[in-house]
């Protein structure tokens, strides 16, 4: 009796010692969104929904609008999504249906090479490499292209453009592995019924990505969610000036740079409240695009491990994301 | 007129084609900005990168002896938080999957996955450097700890469910505990990829900038006080890709390149461990 009690006590010691740590992980989510909230409180109830409508942005004067920031955030990564979503779906295409298998193992090594390089590196480079190309570029055009309400903007190379580009080769990477893997959860079956009934290699492909589809949109979020708080190669080459303009030749900003060059210079308690404020909101954003993709992802992976994954095999799902 | 079969097969080709340029567009920059930071760093790098302290403005040579220390502190700090707390939360999922508890947890981890760095530094700030008015050494690491501890986690869930369940039964046929079934047979069963875990999550970080601008701050003297601001890598490379100036231009392509080929032979290395692994596990 007595060494059965001491089994359950040290069960629970185990299950209670470890749950502490897991619990050390919800307090810090649960931390960063109070701290946020509670330190941008100043901010919140001075300007109120006023702070998402107006786009001066004053700091002597005491007048924070944060329109440009939140439309700079979201110009540069739907631009980079639209750069990059191509290019990754091609990429996971080629991985999961044509690539000969000898060269797949060093492509996606090569892929994945990318998301390992800092984004300070992509930074550095982007200013003394991606800038002046984009200046020379923005140069060569004709006079009556850079009239144009979408390219006209002065010749700095510090720009919109510049920003969606380095945007784009970053988050490459995180679409299409994921993109890859939820392709390989695609039944076989699907695809030699495709072509017993005749399909060429592209016809049965479209079969599987469109059996594939609501994982790879999955996929695309997942890398939208990371240009969206991507910081410091962006700070570097978008050139960092408050306006939100539609033009791609334009400097423009956005929420993670403003924080990161304004943040330890802010002096007064509502410049730096209002700087929270915003970091609050990307991280809202930011948790709202990461969770709806991981749910389309995981519906996607769901299913076809209930009815095909062998017995031990990993889970796209978890060796992807 | 070409006929609808032929077609057919063109598009097919064509399609093909498309998917191998995809792979040669992203293949482009990598090459590109791997081949400029060797090209531009190797010229700056020698000794005296390693073992001498930044110059003045004006002054050529110097190197980024108090950066490299700094950084290999500040990130060893953050393996120190991080570590515990990620294996065991990491245990704890995989061990207790199913109850609400773990889900929650699970779900903390992705959160916290996908919360952009510089929200974590503006987190750590206020609980670190605010209180007690001083950029800080610590601060630094912890930031970077709060980035790794999801990493680390899922890392370690999905390794532990990797490990036989024969295993688990046979420990606790023997009579073991569930904690000492975990902790004496399938945590050392895992630990090898945990590990190689843990070396690509410390490569993620050290490459972190964003995290550390308002933590562990800058410092342009030596030092190894954890109470004080400390420099980084990274940092400093972001201080001097901003300034006006050549020299510490070179200096910036100098430190990318060390960055790149740590966190390169990080990578190749844990690729190398988890092959070795794949092959154990498949009884080869």
């Amino acid at each position: 009796m007595t060494a059965r009690r001491r089994i359950h006590a040290s069960d629970l010691l185990f299950r209670m010692g470890t749950g502490a740590f897991a619990l050390v992980l919800i307090a810090i989510v649960a931390g960063i969104a109070a701290v946020l909230w509670h330190e941008s409180l100043l901010s919140i109830r001075t300007f109120g929904l006023k702070f998402w409508q107006t786009s001066r942005w004053d700091p002597v004067a005491g007048d924070f609008g944060a329109v440009p920031f939140i439309w700079g955030t979201l110009y540069s990564s739907i631009l980079a999504l639209l750069i990059s979503t191509p290019v990754a779906i091609g990429i996971a295409v080629f991985l999961a249906e044509l690539c000969p298998g000898w060269l797949r193992t060093p492509l996606v090594f090569l892929t994945e090479l990318l998301a390992s390089i800092p984004s300070i590196v992509y930074g550095l480079w982007g200013i003394f490499v991606l800038v002046p190309h984009v200046r020379q570029f923005q140069l060569g055009l004709p006079d009556w292209i850079r009239d144009l309400p979408l390219f006209s903007g002065p010749p700095v190379g510090v720009n919109m453009l510049s920003a969606g580009l380095i945007l784009a080769i970053m988050i490459v990477p995180y679409s299409s592995s994921v993109a890859r893997e939820v392709l390989k959860t695609v039944p076989t079956a699907q695809r030699e019924a495709a072509y017993a009934l005749g399909s060429t290699r592209w016809e049965a492909t479209r079969v599987a990505l469109h059996y594939a589809r609501v994982g790879i949109v999955g996929a695309i979020m997942l890398g939208f969610g990371r240009a969206l708080g991507e910081t410091m190669a962006v700070t570097m080459v978008i050139g960092n000036s408050p306006q939100a303009k539609w033009s791609l030749f334009e400097p423009q900003y956005t929420m993670a740079a403003v924080i990161a060059n304004e943040f330890r210079e802010a002096v007064e308690q509502l410049h730096l409240d209002a700087l929270v404020e915003i970091g609050l909101v990307l991280f809202t954003i930011t948790l709202m695009v990461n969770v709806a993709s991981r749910v389309l992802i995981w519906n996607m992976t769901r299913e076809r491990r209930a009815r095909t994954a062998p017995i031990g095999a990993v889970p796209a799902e978890e060796s992807a994301v | 007129m070409i006929s609808r079969n032929t077609r057919r097969q063109l598009v097919s080709h064509a399609m093909s084609a498309l998917c191998v340029a995809a792979v040669i567009i992203a293949l482009v920059p990598v090459g590109l900005i791997l081949s400029f930071v060797v090209a531009k760093g190797i010229g700056s790098i020698n000794l005296a990168f390693f073992t001498q302290m930044p110059k003045p403005v004006g002054e050529t040579g110097g190197g980024m002896a108090n950066a490299v220390f700094g950084s290999l502190v500040i990130c060893g700090l953050g393996a120190l938080f991080a570590v515990p707390v990620g294996v065991l939360s990491g245990v704890y999922i995989a061990e207790f999957k199913g109850t609400r508890f773990a889900f929650l947890a699970r779900f903390a981890a992705d959160t916290l996955n996908g919360v952009p760095s510089i929200v974590v530094g503006v987190f750590i700030y206020t609980i670190a450097v605010m209180p007690v008015h001083q950029f800080t050494a610590l601060a630094g690491g912890l930031a970077l700890g709060v980035m790794m501890i999801p990493v680390i986690t899922r890392t370690t869930e999905e390794l532990l469910r990797l490990v036989p369940q024969s295993l688990t039964e046979g420990a606790l046929a023997l009579g073991a505990t569930r904690g000492r079934a975990i902790f004496s047979v399938v945590l050392p069963a895992a630990l090898p990829g945990i590990i190689t875990g843990i070396v690509l999550a410390l490569a993620r970080i050290a490459g972190e900038t964003a995290p550390l601008l308002f933590t562990s701050f800058n410092n342009r003297f030596w030092s190894t006080s954890l109470t004080h601001e400390m420099a980084s890598l990274t940092v400093q490379i972001y201080t001097y890709a901003i300034a006006p100036y050549d020299e510490w231009h070179r200096q910036a392509w100098a430190g990318a390149l060390v960055l790149v080929t740590l966190v390169l032979i990080c990578s190749i290395l844990a690729r190398i461990a988890t092959r070795r692994l794949g092959r154990l596990q498949r009884g080869a």
